[in-house]
């Protein structure tokens, strides 16, 4: 209907500007805090519950009703863990750059905000895939660590959103910062295909991934349908973690305005 | 060598990172939320309209 409506006000341009002015328009719609709070109340419990349940469940699966591996024995299970993780801060820095286009392009207010609540939700995921990676190395390469082309370029990862953090917080200047950091963030991006083609570019010792979209998975289903759980449930619950940190942002920038408008009418009026 | 240890390390810290994330979250809602509706004066309901939070 929104859609239908901006056609119907953009008839006489062209078709290109058109499209862009669509575009434009479709991502300002929730610019309006008011706006963006009351579609994030509503949405915030359909993320929560369904993220709380699909995680317990694909968990609780896959540690007490999934089979061991044949070869890595009940290790496996951290896959549980460790696949939904990395993949969602790879996921979470790809939403972290397009918030940062959101911002360089078309200066959307909110898009600068969700950055920076991604930000650190972001490195708190990569550092437990890291983490669990190692976890599931020691036992199985008899190392906690190796300089491997997909650990060192998940490291980096980790690195950029790090930078990420601390660039948005380095300035005076907040818009400054968030302009510094949103450049980082779209240069960085250059890392996220390199930790997907690592494992077929380089000979490394993680093994290559199981799950493709080319190819059917080469593992059990009785390990895929946990995998696939705990997947979206992580995934789920990330959205309503940044949803709801994203919500308290807005809340408080509004916040800093009031008070801010309290102070200048006491200065007014004495 | 048992890779029990190695589970339930993983498996804590996700909980204890999970519980992390979404305490810290919701308490910053709630925080943010008690202190608009603090400062922001109360306005009449009209049809149409809804609270913001």
């Amino acid at each position: 209907m929104f859609l239908h409506s901006v056609c119907e006000t953009n008839k006489p341009l062209s078709a290109s500007h058109s499209s862009a002015s669509r575009l434009s328009s479709f991502f300002h719609r929730y610019a309006n805090p008011g706006r963006f709070l009351r579609l994030g109340k509503v949405l915030q419990p359909w993320l929560t519950w369904p993220a709380i349940a699909l995680t317990l469940t694909g968990l609780i699966w896959g540690l007490f009703f999934s089979p061991a591996d044949w070869q890595q024995g009940d290790s496996v299970r951290i896959m549980y863990i460790h696949v939904p993780t990395a993949i969602l801060a790879s996921a979470g820095y790809a939403a972290l750059a397009l918030c940062s286009v959101l911002s360089l392009v078309w200066r959307h207010p909110l898009a600068d905000l969700a950055a920076a609540e991604i930000g650190p939700v972001g490195a708190c995921i990569t550092a437990l895939c890291l983490a669990t990676g190692s976890l599931w190395g020691k036992p199985m390469w008899g190392a906690w660590w190796v300089w491997d082309a997909r650990l060192t370029s998940v490291l980096i990862l980790f690195f950029l959103y790090l930078g990420h953090i601390t660039l948005i917080r380095a300035f005076d200047d907040q818009q400054r910062g968030y302009r510094a950091a949103a450049i980082l963030a779209i240069a960085g991006a250059v890392d996220l295909p390199i930790i997907k083609f690592s494992v077929q570019w380089w000979n490394t010792l993680h093994q290559p991934d199981s799950i493709t979209l080319t190819s059917a998975p080469t593992m059990s289903g009785s390990m895929l349908w946990p995998l696939a759980l705990s997947m979206l449930g992580i995934s789920l619950g990330f959205a309503a973690i940044v949803l709801a940190r994203l919500r308290a942002s807005v809340m408080e920038s509004r916040i800093r305005s009031l008070l801010s408008n309290q102070r200048r009418h006491n200065g007014d009026l004495s | 060598m048992t890779h029990l240890p190695f589970i339930i390390a993983s498996y804590g810290l996700f909980i204890a990172l999970a519980l992390y994330l979404s305490a810290g979250a919701a308490l910053r809602l709630r925080t943010a939320r008690l202190k608009l509706l603090s400062l922001e004066p109360a306005k009449p309901s009209s049809p149409g309209k809804k609270s913001v939070s």
